[in-house]
């Protein structure tokens, strides 16, 4: 029997286990919409912008492993995703974005809501698709879904021209579609891993660095393994955050631009370094001249070979999906563990220690403000470390990530590579939606918040009791940090002097907002407002205007040219 | 460094623009880029020439590898490799120019296409300096015109780029 393009999208989807769609309808894809009203097995979620959708779908993906969805209209409809596109790409997160196209006849004619979705899309999608045959549909969405979730995961976006919905054809969706181009490895080279084995087990003072790419390719409990096995010291990028426990005496912290001093400084003076599905970025390991300086032998895992040398050469690269090479790294090791250099390791650890012990992360607890630091440390208290976090962008959310200690990957979700204001709500909506019943807080700025704050109203619609905890500083603070720092105190254009009423805000959606100006209320109105499972509380902490993040590397700098807090 | 790299892609419309907003994107040379099917209607041959230190050519190379319309990527200035390019030109051919272009073009086993009372139009195929030393030879108010298709490649030997 033929079916409708339209109907064979949600077969697809149906195909696929899809439970969530995140969307927003139009013209031109209407007929798509009217599929999804006559089933009930793929649940849509009414965002109020597109943006949004792509960050729900993105959240959702990325404390759940699944593949996000969302669906979109035509012109406008694709521009407001691209942002949430560009996100999930910079950080590698499965995703398929249906978009509607103008028909097949009218492309290329400057057509109403016309916009080349697979021109504008091309630099921030692993890959894209425009479906100019109805036939081809089925097979096309299949290799969208495997492109996504496979190799180096990203989204993969499939445009579909009205009339493509509207034509004809028989439905079968392939169990799997071979594709000659596209073959990511998976193995791990076995040289290149007795190489690697060799020289973790002569090094002196070793360091293992952990990125997004152990939580996204779930190789947390190879990486808890090999580093109990080993005993040296680890530190995770912000995107790497819970791939390995925060709690664990061998984490030394995050590390890069906000690091902490033992970590940074650890990487600077290692003189093994272990990389695993990290990506030396400018952030990680600020000026890469300042970083190869110091002789030292890195061992890189990675599934993408072109992560691999492209900022830093290394003298082991191993392409491979990282819980199989990890699993053949752990062997290699286990029967000559212990020609481990124990004397050696002991001194590394002992130097480690003493870099631990300057405290980096101080900050004035008797403060008679509220510390941003305070308000995350008692988030951490009150929700047992075990919730999920999303985050927005600034000072609040290195933050989160220096004082929330992620115990379990996929736990702490943000825009790490692209740094998306406006990330967080509609990121927690997805996270809330993946784990029903969950603990979710949003930590946000009010100046990232106000980006996407419309999602409020999207949280009551489908009811989720996800609580937002606004660091009020009433500045955009990363912006005025760098200006104080870098700008000679001009602060131009980082305060903002008409801000909205944030209770009143949640209120008029539908929600609990509470303001807390007194540090002693901190802890109390966190319980409160945990308490209440079924509701959205947004937390207005107002917070010290003046709080810096440190330690901070400045842009251009090396990984030990940190900015203390004492030295300013 | 000059490199002359070779690339499989398959024939899907919009491959093209992947590969030239790869270099633009990442800042990538490109001094030239000449594509057309293969013998396979279902893959292209594309011939990239570009310029850059060894890192740069190994991200190059590799990121084309990541392009999920790339089958296969080789970098022919690695081993021995025969490069050609066809150029077109016309050139003003009057009064004692006329004798002297054909003896150029013969010189450099050019053909000529076309003939008008003023004109001669050549094809010349070689390597792109044997197609700079022809141009260079000539008076320039005798060009015309001119049209270079970019270099194409291939390896020596029995090496072949196939899926
Ligand atoms: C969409 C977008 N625009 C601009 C920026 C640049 N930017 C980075 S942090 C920041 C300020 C964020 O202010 P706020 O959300 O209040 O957080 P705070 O730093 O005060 O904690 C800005 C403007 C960005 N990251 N994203």
């Amino acid at each position: 029997m033929e079916i409708s393009g339209a109907e064979i999208v949600i077969k697809c989807l149906q195909a696929e286990g899809v439970e969530y769609v995140f969307g927003y309808p139009g013209g031109a894809v209407l007929v798509i919409y009217d599929e999804l009203f006559k089933q009930d097995k793929v649940k849509h979620v009414l965002v109020r912008h597109e943006q949004g959708a792509a960050h729900a779908a993105d959240g959702y993906s990325r404390a759940s492993q699944k593949t996000g969805v969302c669906l979109v209209t035509s012109g406008p409809g694709v521009t407001n995703a691209v942002t949430g596109i560009a996100t999930a790409y910079m950080d590698s997160i499965p995703m398929v974005v249906i978009t509607g196209q103008v028909p097949t006849h009218a492309i290329g004619q400057d057509a109403f809501q016309e916009v080349d979705a697979v021109g504008i899309t091309r630099p921030c999608v692993k890959h894209n698709f425009l479906v100019k045959d109805v036939r081809a549909l089925a097979p096309t969405i299949k290799k969208a879904f495997y492109l996504a979730r496979t190799g180096r995961p990203g989204p993969v976006l499939v445009d579909i021209p009205k009339d493509v919905t509207l034509a004809t054809c028989e439905f079968e969706y392939p169990d799997s579609i071979p594709m000659r181009s596209y073959n990511p490895v998976i193995k791990g080279h076995p040289g290149q891993i007795r190489k690697a084995a060799q020289l973790l087990l002569e090094a002196q003072r070793p360091m293992v660095y952990t990125g997004g790419g152990v939580v996204l390719s779930e190789a947390a409990p190879q990486l808890l393994r090999l580093m109990k096995l080993l005993g040296f010291p680890v530190t995770n990028t912000l995107m790497g955050l819970g791939g390995y426990p925060g709690t664990d005496p061998q984490f030394i912290g995050m590390l890069g631009m906000h690091g902490t001093y033992e970590a940074n400084m650890a990487m600077q003076h290692c003189d093994v370094l272990l990389a695993v599905g990290a990506r030396f970025d400018d952030r990680v390991i600020g000026n890469p001249a300042h970083f190869g300086s110091v002789p030292r032998k890195i061992v890189h895992i990675d599934i993408d070979p072109s992560s691999i040398s492209k900022r830093v050469r290394v003298d082991v690269p191993i392409v491979g999906h990282v819980p199989d090479v990890l699993e053949d790294l752990i062997r290699q090791l286990e029967p000559q563990i212990s020609k481990l250099d124990a004397q050696a390791l002991k001194s590394w650890w002992a130097q480690i220690e003493l870099w631990r012990a300057r405290d980096c992360l101080r900050y004035d607890r008797a403060s008679e403000i509220i510390k941003p630091q305070h308000v995350i440390e008692k988030l951490y208290e009150v929700t047992g470390g075990d919730a999920f976090i999303t985050s927005d962008v600034g000072q609040h959310q290195m933050w989160a990530a220096q004082f929330y200690k992620f115990a379990k990957p996929r736990r702490w979700i943000n825009s790490g590579g692209l740094g998306t204001m406006g990330f967080g709500l509609p990121a927690a909506m997805g996270v809330q939606l993946a784990n029903p019943g969950a603990t979710v807080a949003c930590v946000t700025g009010e100046a990232s918040f106000m980006m996407c704050m419309q999602e409020l109203s999207t949280c009551k619609q489908y009811r989720l009791p996800i609580k937002v905890v606004n660091l009020n500083n009433r500045y955009m603070g990363m912006v005025r940090q760098w200006q104080q720092f870098f700008h000679g105190n001009r602060y131009s254009e980082s305060y903002m002097d008409a801000l909205p009423d944030f209770v009143k805000l949640a209120e008029a959606c539908g929600h609990i907002g509470v303001q807390v100006e007194k540090p002693a209320d901190v802890e109390p109105a966190l319980r409160e407002a945990f308490k209440r499972k079924d509701d959205l509380v947004l937390l207005d902490f107002l917070t010290d205007q003046t709080e810096n993040v440190f330690p901070m590397v400045p842009g251009g700098k090396g990984m030990s040219e940190m900015i203390l807090a004492e030295e300013l | 460094m000059r490199h002359i790299i070779s690339t499989l892609l398959e024939n899907e419309s919009g491959a093209l623009s992947r590969v030239a907003g790869l270099f633009s994107a990442r800042g990538y040379n490109i001094e030239s880029l000449t594509v057309a099917p293969t013998e396979d209607p279902s893959l292209s041959r594309m011939t990239i020439v570009t310029s850059g230190s060894d890192d740069v050519i190994e991200q190059i190379t590799k990121q084309l590898n990541k392009l999920v319309d790339v089958v296969k990527v080789v970098d022919l200035s690695e081993a021995p490799h025969i490069e050609r390019e066809l150029m077109l030109i016309k050139v003003r051919a009057t009064g004692k120019d006329r004798e002297e272009m054909k003896r150029m073009a013969e010189i450099f086993r050019g053909r000529i296409l076309d003939v008008t009372d003023a004109t001669y139009t050549i094809e010349l195929t070689g390597n792109g300096e044997k197609l700079d030393a022809f141009i260079e030879g000539l008076d320039r108010a005798a060009i015309l015109e001119t049209v270079r298709t970019g270099a194409s490649g291939i390896a020596r030997g029995e090496r072949v780029l196939k899926v």
